[in-house]
């Protein structure tokens, strides 16, 4: 069946603010989404709240809406548009859940809106998890012992007829929120209340639990003549009780045979077709009995593009919201191509000759007294993914790519060597988890002790077992001695040369030397979907150590943009948004584009936005090796948030070009003495400050500086570990703690300025000329981190005085620091005068909220100018301003019940969304600025 | 569960791969040390590895295996398309030497050493399926024994190319025997080029009677059985090499008798339909392939293994001949009948095994045609 030709004009809703659960992978469909729509001639308009995402900009919709999902914001769309069709499906359960709202409140019919690529009846019997598991009985579908309890009595009765451990989960909600896994009465009379409490309909199901088992999702694709493929096999790492969003997975899946690959097939086409008549995208996990028996069950589908459908078009190359789009508006899979091979069908089963692996990034730091396990709530904030040509190269680039101060799996000195705590993490299971497995079986825990804990298939254990085996053969040699046979097995098994020189003894920069000596170099290979059976021509690649290397650099004269890695508080989905516009702009210059990012969730690594694309990790010995092969102009840092900027000193060292602003000037900005000399200079105000690199200089400098105070390490983003402390007891202890974390960083302390109010400025500069983009006054008071606190573009109550402060300011620090691109600064407003707090000259958090609001792309601007292809001047601003644009910063607190909503210096909101009001009376403003001082604390 | 040895780190022994065309790919010796020749193909599966490898129409194949691990979850009793390996030889990136399958039986590296297979691993197979889909079917050894590139190249001069090679005696049972229930209502003889054992399965879960004949079985032994229906075999080879089975073949489709064709005895009884078979470039193997169904228009994902296809052209020429199935990826033939007779046949693997169960409704069809008939 070929295209609808009656749909001219669709309405895709996004998934709203990334709170845990649902995150930037919404984006990633939304925007893949709606390409592929216009692709086809139909016109998008899209609705979403969250201004930070690349679907919400003009490069992606034709019309955007960046208004609350709610019914009204959609009456309004659908009565200023003539709407065909409505494709709620890549806005995860948002935006299915506003679908069915609207759907009941009659609105889309009374527009006459078509609903594709779902049907309402699909949803509703997914998520009532009684009628699903009726369906699943009558279709001769196997699930869990389950039942429902819509009061706490019944749910008392389930329990005793079940014995312990048994999960809660609350029906209709996302991300897992409200489910639990419990073992003691006692908890479980607890968790049934708030259960019950969550679920919208006040509904909870109790199964009972399937520990151990292990843990499968597939990915499924059905077009309107009811052809289904699967995408791609996932097999989690973890087994049942952990939400598979905080599971390590691995696709393929490793463990299955082709029997009972082939049943769970069967079983999930089945599904599929059973729940409704719908063309789309859909997800679905099983459980496989750990035994003999190979049982399988079925534990939830969900009819729509999910966070795992993100990241299995990542790791086959199948474009599945692209795609899920196409089938939403009437092609089949067989009239469409491949998008990766182009010349063979898109009715097809990808086959990968590599090994993908996830694992999630979690925060647990910002959420103080937070319950660390893991469990069926998801509670990470985002995710990196490592492709090799083995598991183990793959496992070992995910650990590399995580942000976590580790150079991978082990072999770096930061291992745990407590028996009791290691066995204690085995069987409670929380972000380290992995690497206490490494550490157990390293320091001689039995095999089976960790099986048995941990309940992961052998198969994966062995393979850290072998891992350990290496390490202990490479550890018997010096530098010196290392056959070229061992060195090459640990780069194919994914060792980092830092891991290499660490169990060596010896320099990184040796290793690397050496195994350049011995041309063991990286190549690249290509992600394609077939396995290399047809030729591809999709430039999608990732490194390994083999014998062809499949990337042929080309003589053009490239750049290279460097993502931001995984998620997580104060490093999101801006940077994205920022790499994003940054590569289309060095296209429009006529460079070619290399995104380097290892973030599945992300739009900037999607084979179609850059002319090439290594999905790696943004680690130092990667990015170095890929330069090398490609030799670009130079290297764009500042779009990839602190993860790519902290990586200007060593590019500048090895003499690779840093596009616009240089690294001596990035490290003037960083460097709070320097930069202080640069602001008294000037004849700008900073708050009394001073450095410190212990507790007892610290509690000296307090002296001078008088309390309260602000401590914060130098060089974080996100406020991390920033504190305000009013004494010298508070200020020794949390010295003492940052040190621990971070060893040998030196420590700010700034006099903190009481009651102040906060604003800041986002500005391009060229060196010469500078704009300032937008200044946005913070609605808290100072004391709270940017990132948490409502912000109002443009200022509503600062005068003249302080404005032209600002702007002076700004303007003279941009052109003092030598910035070439954007700057953000910081300021704190007191008695009229306006101190400066920081300069971050890189793209801030705050730059896609400003575009969104003006409607200019300020990245695109800016990129141009980091490039030197354009100067400030050359540029016709034309701000759309109207009103005032309040950021809403959304939080992720109910996650962690146990955890107290405090904000302070270190930011914990998870995502943010935007708010346009015509004037200052408005009812939203007027209470968000009484409840101002309501959760500071310090 | 089968206790799973314990981890030690051995040294494995060197081993050479070495292309007709002289190309020659260093690693590590899989399974038994010795030697082995054949044609190279490669198979993109991702699952199924001893079903692949039991699968008598890879006979004379030396196999690549795109996925990057081999041998995870053992090998099972009962996953088998025959009674022992018969590929030729196995080219892999890592070959397992432990699983973690409770039901398995062995490690895959224990099979190969106890039937003698001979497989290398730890070579860039991307590299050699690039180069082979690029130069296209050639002939390959494996050794773990000799070393001498020149040597192997040597020896490989010797072997024989594919095209014009008959297999299926090498492979195929020397006696005819039953299968299934003797009471069932229907009697199936199937011509056994190299029968995959889940073709036997699928026929008799069915209700079906079978006898399985040798392939130089006499016309008047088959007759004799009274057969309500012909199941014709997969197996390996070249079908223009195998002039004797089409005459056989011809009769069958005159007699009136329902015929049902798979792979290899797709390819038989289109020569006896007086259809082209050539050999392609590079052959379709994996269980992914797709396939259009021309009279439902509905599409399954197909396993598929042949190196040999029968011409479009020609069927497209044939007036008697309807073209049913076709393959998406390059518009080849995928599945034919013979218009007004209860005769049809199709390329791939519809007992899969290794792959998806969606082409099963074939049996179904031939079932109804042998029942139909019988009436």
């Amino acid at each position: 069946m070929p295209k609808d030709t009656s749909i001219k004009r669709v309405l895709i809703i996004g998934s709203g603010p990334i709170v845990i659960g649902q995150a930037c992978e919404f984006d990633y469909s939304g925007s893949q989404a709606a390409r592929s729509m216009k692709e086809e001639g139909i016109e998008v308009v899209l609705i979403n709240s969250n201004p930070a995402t690349i679907m919400t900009d003009p490069v992606t919709a034709d019309k955007v809406y960046l208004l609350p999902l709610e019914p009204a914001s959609i009456e309004k769309i659908l009565s200023e548009n003539d709407i065909d069709v409505v494709l709620p499906t890549m806005g995860g359960q948002t935006a299915l859940n506003l679908a069915i709202t609207c759907e009941e409140m009659g609105i889309w019919e009374e527009h006459g809106v078509r609903m594709v690529g779902v049907d309402v009846a699909a949803i509703n019997v997914t998520e009532n998890r009684q009628e699903f598991r009726e369906l699943m009985d009558e279709i001769g579908i196997p699930m869990a012992p389950q039942k429902t309890a819509k009061s706490f009595l019944e749910g008392k009765e389930v329990a005793q007829e079940f014995g312990f451990p048994l999960c809660i989960r609350a029906s209709f909600t996302l991300g897992g929120a409200g489910a639990s896994l419990v073992h003691t009465a006692p908890e479980f009379d607890a968790l049934l209340t708030r259960g019950l409490h969550q679920s919208p309909i006040h509904e909870v199901m109790i199964d009972k639990a399937l520990m151990g088992w292990k843990e499968f999702e597939l990915e499924l694709l059905r077009d309107a003549n009811d052809n289904v493929i699967i995408i791609c096999s996932i097999e989690n790492f973890d087994p049942m009780g952990i939400h598979t969003g905080d599971s390590i997975t691995v696709a393929p899946a490793m463990t299955l045979s082709d029997t009972a690959y082939q049943r769970m097939r069967d079983m999930a086409i089945k599904m599929m077709r059973s729940i409704g008549d719908f063309a789309g995208g859909c997800n679905v996990q099983f459980a496989v009995s750990p035994d003999e028996a190979e049982d399988i069950i079925a534990i939830e589908i969900n009819p729509r593009v999910s966070r795992s459908s993100a990241l299995a078009s990542k790791a086959t190359g199948y474009p599945i919201a692209k795609i899920a789009s196409k089938l939403a508006i009437g092609y089949t899979l067989d009239e469409l191509d491949n998008q990766i091979t182009k010349n063979t069908s898109a009715y097809f089963e990808p086959t990968l000759d590599y090994v993908i692996v996830k694992i999630p990034r979690w925060n647990f730091n910002k959420f103080q007294d937070s319950d660390r396990r893991l469990g069926l709530q998801m509670k990470s904030v985002g995710e990196a993914m490592g492709i090799g040509r083995c598991f183990q190269e793959a496992l070992q680039k995910a650990c590399q790519s995580l942000e976590i101060n580790r150079n991978g799996l082990g072999a770096d000195g930061k291992e745990l060597t407590d028996q009791d705590q290691i066995l204690h993490s085995l069987a409670n299971a929380s972000w380290n988890r992995l690497f206490h497995i490494y550490d157990g079986l390293k320091m001689g825990i039995p095999f089976k002790t960790v099986q048995q804990a941990t309940r992961i298939d052998p198969w994966f254990l062995k393979q850290i077992e072998e891992l350990i085996a290496l390490e202990r053969k490479i550890e018997k040699h010096s530098l010196d001695s290392l056959s070229k046979d061992l060195l090459y097995e640990a780069k194919q098994k994914g060792y980092a040369d830092r891991q290499i020189a660490h169990l060596l003894r010896c320099l990184e920069s040796e290793v690397y030397s050496k195994r350049a000596d011995m041309g063991i170099k990286r190549v690249y290979k290509l992600v394609d979907t077939c396995a290399a059976e047809f030729e591809a021509k999709t430039p999608y690649y990732y490194s390994t150590f083999e014998l062809e290397n499949e990337s042929i650099p080309s003589n053009n004269k490239k750049i290279v943009v460097l993502g931001s890695g995984p998620n997580r508080i104060g490093q999101g989905i801006e940077f994205d948004y920022c790499c994003v516009h940054g590569v289309l702009a060095a296209k429009e210059c006529g460079y070619e584009t290399i995104m380097i990012n290892c973030n599945p969730e992300t739009v900037s690594t999607d084979f179609d936005i850059s002319d090439k694309l290594y999905f790696e990790p943004v680690f130092w010995e990667h990015i170095y090796d890929i330069i090398l092969h490609e030799n670009p102009v130079g290297v764009i840092v500042q779009l990839g948030g602190q993860t790519a900027l902290k990586l200007a000193e060593k590019l500048s060292r090895y003499g690779i070009k840093v596009m616009g602003t240089t690294y001596e000037s990035l490290d003037l900005a960083e460097d709070r003495g320097s930069f202080s000399t640069l602001l008294k200079e000037n004849g700008i105000p900073y708050p009394d400050f001073g450095v410190v690199e212990n507790a007892e200089q610290a509690v000296t400098l307090s002296k001078d500086l008088g309390f309260p105070l602000l401590v914060r390490p130098s060089y974080v983003l996100g406020g991390q570990k920033m504190k305000i402390v009013i004494n010298e007891q508070e200020l020794e202890h949390h010295v003492v703690d940052i040190l621990q974390d971070m060893p040998n960083n030196q420590i700010l302390l700034d006099h903190f300025l009481d009651g102040a109010i906060e604003a800041e400025a986002d500005a391009i500069c060229d060196g010469k000329d500078v704009y300032i983009i937008g200044v946005m006054q913070h609605i808290e008071p100072a004391g709270i981190h940017s990132g948490d606190s409502y912000a109002v573009l443009p200022p509503y109550n600062l005068g003249d005085f302080v404005m032209t402060q600002i702007e002076d300011h700004t303007k003279k620090i941009a052109i003092e620091l030598g910035t070439v691109g954007l700057i953000n600064i910081q300021f704190a407003i007191k008695d009229e005068k306006v101190y400066v707090i920081e300069a971050n000259p890189r793209a801030s958090r705050t730059v896609p909220f400003i575009a969104k609001s003006y409607q200019e792309p300020y990245v695109n601007y800016a990129t141009k100018v980091m490039l030197g292809e354009a100067k400030v001047k050359d540029f016709d601003f034309k701000p759309v301003k109207k009103g005032y644009a309040i950021k809403i910063p959304v939080f992720s607190f109910d996650k962690f019940p146990e955890v107290n909503k405090e904000l302070g210096p270190e930011m914990k909101s998870t995502g943010e969304a935007i708010f346009f009001i015509d004037n200052l009376r408005d009812p939203m403003f007027t209470k968000i600025y009484s409840e101002r001082n309501l959760y500071l604390s310090r | 569960m089968s206790e799973i040895p314990f981890f030690v780190p051995m040294e494995k022994t060197k081993a050479l791969l070495v292309l007709e065309d002289g190309a020659s790919f260093e690693g590590s010796a899989a399974g038994a040390v010795g030697t082995a020749f054949g044609e190279i193909a490669f198979n993109t599966g991702m699952t199924g590895y001893q079903e692949i490898f039991t699968d008598p129409s890879y006979f004379g194949q030396i196999l690549l295996m795109t996925p990057s691990h081999i041998g995870n979850y053992g090998v099972h009793d009962e996953e088998v398309e025959s009674d022992g390996l018969k590929i030729s030889g196995l080219v892999c990136k890592k070959f397992s030497d432990i699983f973690s399958r409770p039901s398995g039986s062995s490690s895959l590296g224990d099979l190969f050493e106890k039937q003698g297979m001979v497989g290398i691993s730890d070579v860039d197979t991307r590299a050699i399926v690039r180069h082979i889909r690029d130069k296209g079917a050639m002939n390959a050894i494996i050794s773990s024994k000799d070393h001498s590139v020149d040597s192997l190249l040597a020896r490989l001069k010797e072997v024989p190319s594919m095209e014009g090679l008959e297999l299926s005696s090498k492979v195929c049972t020397k006696e005819a025997y039953n299968f299934g229930d003797e009471n069932a209502e229907l009697r199936i003889a199937v011509m056994d080029y190299g029968v995959k054992r889940n073709i036997l399965r699928c026929l008799s879960d069915r209700g079906a009677f079978l006898k399985v004949f040798p392939m130089d079985a006499s016309l008047e032994e088959i007759r004799s059985w009274k057969p309500d229906g012909i199941m014709l075999s997969n197996g390996p080879g070249d079908p223009a090499a195998m002039s004797a089975q089409v005459t056989e073949v011809k009769s069958f489709v005159e007699s009136g008798i329902p015929v049902f064709g798979i792979c290899l005895g797709h390819q038989i009884l289109s020569q006896a339909l007086g259809l082209k078979t050539y050999k392609m470039h590079n052959g379709h193997r994996g269980v992914n392939h797709p396939v259009q169904n021309l009279l439902t228009g509905r599409c399954e994902v197909t396993s598929q293994n042949h190196g040999f296809v029968v011409d479009m052209e020609a069927v497209k020429n044939n007036a008697d001949v309807e073209l049913t199935h076709v393959h998406l990826n390059d518009n080849t033939v995928a599945g034919i009948r013979l218009k007004g007779k209860p005769v049809f046949s199709v390329q791939y693997h519809p007992e899969s095994s290794a792959g998806p169960n969606d082409s099963r409704y074939l049996f179904d069809e031939f079932i109804t045609n042998v029942r139909n008939n019988k009436v």
